[in-house]
């Protein structure tokens, strides 16, 4: 079990390595080979996740099979998990199958496509497991790469600029983070993450050019990381490059960006910004809910009249992100519970919605909204996991998307009841757009004719649905599991911080 | 045993849904049925006190816990749940059995499209939410259930999804129902902020004690009755909360029979009722629930005068009779809007059923305009739902009780009258305005309900004669549940009188918790002859005008209508209230949206930021398009070395400081 972290954060690269070099040449046949390369080792990596997990001690706030060693001289690799990570980490390995599921069909560039996305999995896994600043730097940027690529090459009509307009946008968010590194490694003179985290940087107020800055350095560091983790999540203002890039990324694309890449940013705040910026946490506390109750309702007016059914997940993401940063900075154990549930819940739902979209897509070459229509008629089993998909979306109770929207709101009703108040505002507009999106696909009269010869769910896609869908209820039912992974580590830090 | 009563619908409702493929579907819709049937007997027992059971809670596993939120899936059954169960289960074998025969030519199919089993699953899975909801021990718990009864009602509206209006009512449902969800969520929040607990015994353990917490200047019991209120008015569809109620009927009718006239819609009341303890403790908001109440009663019952649509009267109806309940709760008389949810369901599902009967024979034509001297070719159906249109009309001997120690008479005069007794004896300020207009709500009561039976099955046939040769009684297993309602809509009214409402004994005393000043269960015996006798004659009333319009003169209504254009109109539009909500909420909604994304995200935020980014981004993409054609590792090599230089930039500059 000593280097189960690496073997875990590395595999998939070995698994690309494979297939750059040994699958040879470009017929169908080579590209089957790889296609079956790439989902063994996300399976095998997964297995292996889920060794660890077992191993894991819930009960314990630690962080668990620690491995250190100087790399370079330079570079200090350590890496080890706790309850958040643990979960996030069988977040993302627990999709990597699916996604490579989905992407059977695939036939453009293969090779390079599969090969980017098992780079990409070791990238966010090494987000995840990352006890060293830089070395979480060095992933959650490199990530930006393959995904950069993923949309650019094999996506829609406008995926250039798309591309170029999520590596801008998040790469500016991460410039600020970096220099925001740069001072904390100066003043505390360790990049070790859990060093850090029992470092107190100071919080006296002083002034720079005449500003006056509240919370001193901390607050300044809090904005450093804030400008990259708000772009990642979205938040608003931000987050106008996740449609344009949803909507030019393939299927399996948009699957990791909204499961696992968007929670990187969630995932950001709660291991640096809240525990080792508490005082500018706290300054930051009205803002950071202002801007989040705003993502809630602005972005689900904004679904409402969507055309495309990509961009109203999209939006539909931005909202549901919100409450995942008005639960975190409601810094008490609900909260942070509903946030942490809420990114995991998402990522299920987010991952779902989006390969229902590529189900369609895939057969019809269109996204429209309009070109759609009276599916059930055809697909009784699509419209079946579309209505609890949609549902879960809605945050119904008995699906995983009620336990993290309410926690989230019952942690910051305990703080400022206004903002849950308007947060659960939310409530209303996510089934005004979620079921008005499915009357206008699924329901109705089977008028166009293009839809008439329309097959249901291949048994392909139902090994990639289903086992989602039944998560979402189990969860739904009896959070339990995931909720106790990481509740004594979240006990752990308020009580450290308070 | 009470668990296998609560999920056995699940299993019933996961059977048909899931394995009517290799069972069939008549096996998967008859097992279905049994199963609620089995729980319905159950639940007679447990009611009857033949079989006891326990009233503590029986924790079935975790659900929620963070922190200090603790929330558990549980089964607790007190004299509330008992009579919900009731209700639910017998309505519910009664509609399951009923839709045997109802669904199985259904014309809005074509052949070899399956649906029976669907519909059946659908129905089951409706009752089990509706027993989540009415055992549970919690709030969070009483949510699931609520939701559950909200996704039931969703796709049982919308169970003819080819035709637009259905999916239409079916959204809108959902939507207006959530709207008060919303409130009941604050609710759910306000109170596990300040008690600590989302569990009932603990809930009403700390509000029992004198906390002296204001918020807003108000007691903190009456702001959460308030939004737990809100809440209520959805799901009950009180007034301004309501315009879901009328469009549900696109549903089948058995649908409209069980949830949208005898369970569903009753969940509001069984709320308030639960929160009781609460409520006793909220004078403000008491009167608010009074009010909203009789306003809805009359509201409706205007509405209800002048429809067409033989199903919409009765959604009327059903809606108008909410308002009596929520009248009583209003008026601190819990046990009355208890009783009066008990009789309703009877009689209430019992006229759905007949009007489904009619519209089964009259192959899906709903107009009243169109029907008429249908008594000679469906005999039954004429005097069942005569018996359930005596029921809400509320015949019975007036007076009775000095006689004989309780009222004789049917259902609803009973448990209709007792309400309107109680809210003119209560100690509200508003009381008596409260009577006066309840009482003019059950002269309408009377008219409209009248009107339908004599528009339908009185004077002559008015829609096509091939229509009225063919239509004949409906087959055994839509009758038997017409005679068993009907009986129901007879006896139970003096029956249970003495359980419900005696002061000494009623069944209530371990859930429904009065204040000690509430002494309404004493008080509501000893009012004015008059305001005994005023609904009585009342009902008269409207009977007499009924006839003079329906009967003797058939021409008065529209001369009656000629002559109130303005009026007729507002009711025939139901005061307008879609109109003004489609243009206040549906409209301006799409028109913020489109707003914030064409003008928000597209011109001020990307436009901002693009402007900075503008200048050199169409460079990059016109570098990027000439480069495409490349190997994809170059651009990989070009961001790596790009993304490097840039690190080792600023480590070594600052490094070297």
């Amino acid at each position: 079990m000593d280097y189960i972290l690496s073997l875990i954060t590395f595999l998939p690269l070995i698994g690309a390595l494979i297939i750059g070099l040994f699958v040879q040449g470009s017929g169908s046949q080579s590209s089957e080979n790889a296609k079956r390369v790439s989902l063994v080792t996300s399976i095998i990596v997964f297995l292996l996740s889920l060794v660890m997990f077992s191993e894991f001690d819930k009960n314990s706030s630690d962080f668990q099979f620690v491995e250190e060693f100087l790399w370079l001289g330079f570079f200090n690799y350590k890496l080890g998990v706790d309850g958040i990570s643990v979960i996030l980490i069988l977040l993302t390995t627990g999709m990597m199958p699916l996604v490579f599921l989905s992407s059977w069909t695939t036939d453009k560039r293969v090779k390079e496509y599969l090969i980017s996305f098992l780079i990409l999995e070791t990238l966010m896994v090494g987000v995840f497991v990352s006890l060293d600043m830089f070395l979480f730097y060095v992933f959650f940027e490199a990530g930006l790469i393959p995904m950069f690529l993923i949309i650019g090459i094999w996506g829609g009509k406008e995926r250039v600029f798309a591309s170029f307009k999520f590596f801008l946008y998040t790469l500016l968010g991460s410039i600020l983070m970096l220099i925001a590194m740069i001072i904390m490694w100066d003043i505390s003179g360790t990049t070790d993450i859990t060093k850090l985290l029992n470092y107190e940087f100071e919080s006296e107020p002083f002034y720079i050019l005449g500003f006056y800055i509240p919370s001193g350095i901390q607050t300044l560091l809090w904005l450093g990381f804030f400008a990259s983790f708000a772009v990642k999540l979205p938040m608003f203002p931000v987050h106008t490059w996740l449609p344009d890039a949803h909507v030019q990324a393939p299927t399996s694309g948009s699957v990791l960006l909204a499961a696992i890449l968007l929670k990187m940013g969630g995932y950001g705040f709660i291991r640096f910004s809240i525990p080792m910026f508490y005082d500018a946490s706290l300054y930051f506390q009205s803002f950071i809910f202002i801007l989040s109750v705003i993502a809630i309702i602005y972005t689900s007016l904004v679904a409402l009249v969507q055309n495309d059914m990509k961009k109203l997940i999209a939006y539909s993401s931005v909202a549901h992100m919100g409450f995942v940063t008005i639960g975190l900075f409601s810094l008490n154990q609900q909260g942070i519970d509903g946030a942490i549930f809420q990114m995991v819940s998402h990522g299920f739902i987010s991952a779902a919605l989006f390969l229902v979209v590529g189900v369609v897509y895939e057969r019809t070459h269109t996204r429209e909204i309009l070109a759609f229509g009276g599916l059930v008629n055809k697909m009784p089993n699509y419209a079946m996991v579309f209505m609890v998909l949609t549902l879960a979306n809605v945050g119904l109770p008995g699906t995983s998307g009620f336990i993290g929207e309410f926690l989230s709101l019952v942690g910051v009703f305990q703080i400022e009841p206004l903002y849950a108040i308007f947060g659960a505002f939310g409530v209303i507009l996510s089934a005004c757009y979620g079921l008005l999106l499915y009357k206008k696909v699924i329901l109705g009269e089977l008028i166009k004719e293009n839809l008439k010869r329309i097959n249901d769910l291949s048994l392909r896609e139902k090994f990639c649905l289903y086992p989602l869908v039944l998560l979402i209820i189990i969860f739904g039912i009896y959070p339990k599991p995931i909720i106790e992974t990481y509740s004594v580590t979240v006990a752990n830090y308020l009580q450290i911080l308070n | 045993m009470i668990e296998i009563l609560i999920f056995g619908p699940l299993l019933g409702s996961l059977i048909a849904g899931f394995m009517y493929r290799s069972i069939g579907e008549n096996v998967a819709t008859i097992l279905a049925t049994s199963i609620v049937t089995m729980g319905a007997l159950i639940s007679w027992f447990v009611f009857l006190d033949i079989v006891s059971v326990d009233n503590g809670s029986v924790v079935v596993f975790d659900w929620i816990i963070s922190g200090s939120l603790n929330s558990q899936w549980a089964v607790k059954v007190d004299s509330l749940v008992k009579v919900m169960l009731v209700v639910v289960l017998s309505v519910s074998s009664l509609v399951h059995l009923y839709s045997l025969g109802y669904m199985r030519h259904d014309h809005n199919w074509n052949s070899g499209e399956k649906y029976k089993a669907r519909f059946f699953s659908y129905l089951s899975f409706f009752t089990f939410a509706m027993l989540v909801l009415v055992s549970s021990d919690n709030l969070l718990q009483l949510f699931f259930g609520w939701e559950g009864v909200g996704v039931a009602s969703y796709l049982l509206i919308g169970f003819y999804f080819k035709k637009p209006t259905a999916n239409n009512a079916a959204m809108k449902a959902f939507i207006v129902n959530r709207v008060g969800d919303f409130g009941f969520l604050i609710g759910i929040f306000l109170i596990f902020y300040h008690s600590g607990s989302t569990n009932y015994l603990e809930i009403f353990s700390f509000f029992s004690e004198d906390n002296k917490i204001k918020l807003l200047g108000f007691k903190i019991e009456e702001v959460i009755c308030f939004f737990l209120f809100i809440g209520a008015m959805g799901k009950s569809a009180q007034i301004f909360l309501h315009t879901w109620l009328p469009d549900a009927m696109e549903g089948p009718t058995p649908v409209s029979a069980l949830i949208h006239a005898a369970t569903m819609v009753t969940a509001g009341v069984f709320l308030t009722c639960r929160f009781s303890p609460l409520f006793e403790a909220a004078p403000q908001v008491s009167t608010l629930v009074l009010l909203v109440g009789v306003l809805t009663a009359f509201f409706a019952a205007t509405t209800a005068l002048v429809q067409n649509d033989i199903k919409r009267i009765i959604a009327y109806s059903t809606c108008s009779q909410l308002g009596y309940m929520f009248a009583a709760v209003g008026a601190g008389f819990y046990q009355a809007a208890m009783f009066h949810l008990f009789t309703h369901a009877f009689f209430k599902a019992l006229l759905f059923l007949g009007a489904g009967s009619v519209i089964h024979a009259m192959h899906h034509e709903q107009d009243i305009r169109r029907f008429g001297g249908l008594r000679a070719k469906l005999p039954i159906t004429f005097f069942t739902m005569t018996i359930g249109t005596l029921a809400i009309t509320g015949v019975g001997i007036p007076l009775s009780y000095y006689i004989l120690g309780f009222n004789f008479g049917l259902s609803g005069f009973v448990s209709k009258d007792i309400i309107i007794e109680g809210v003119f004896a209560s100690k509200n300020n508003y009381s008596f305005y409260a009577f006066v207009f309840l009482i003019f709500s059950a002269l309408l009561t009377s008219f409209y309900s009248w009107r339908l039976v004599f528009l339908t099955f009185f004077g002559s046939f008015r829609g096509k004669i091939d229509d009225f040769n063919h239509c004949h009684e409906p087959e055994r297993t839509m009758l038997i549940p017409l005679v068993l309602l009907s009986l129901g809509a007879v006896f139970f009214g003096s029956f249970f009188e003495f359980d419900f409402t005696s002061a000494k004994y009623q069944i209530f005393s371990d859930s429904i918790l009065l204040a000690k000043e509430n002494t309404i269960l004493k008080d509501f015996h000893y009012v004015p002859v008059v305001v005994k006798l005023a609904p009585f004659f009342a009902m008269l009333i409207g009977l007499s005008i009924a006839i003079y319009f329906y009967v003797i003169n058939p021409h008065a209504p529209r001369v009656l209508a000629n002559q109130q254009p303005i009026l007729y109109k507002f009711f025939l539009n139901k005061w307008y209230f879609d109109e003004l909500y489609n243009i206040m909420f549906v409209a301006s909604a799409k028109k913020i949206g489109n707003f914030f994304w064409k003008v928000g995200d597209v011109k001020v935020i990307n436009g901002s930021l693009h402007g900075i980014g503008l200048s050199f981004i169409p460079y990059l993409v016109a570098l990027a398009s000439r480069l495409q054609s490349g190997f994809v590792f170059h651009y990989a090599l070009v961001m790596i070395i790009g993304f490097t230089a840039i690190m080792s930039f600023f480590i070594i500059s600052f490094y070297g400081l």
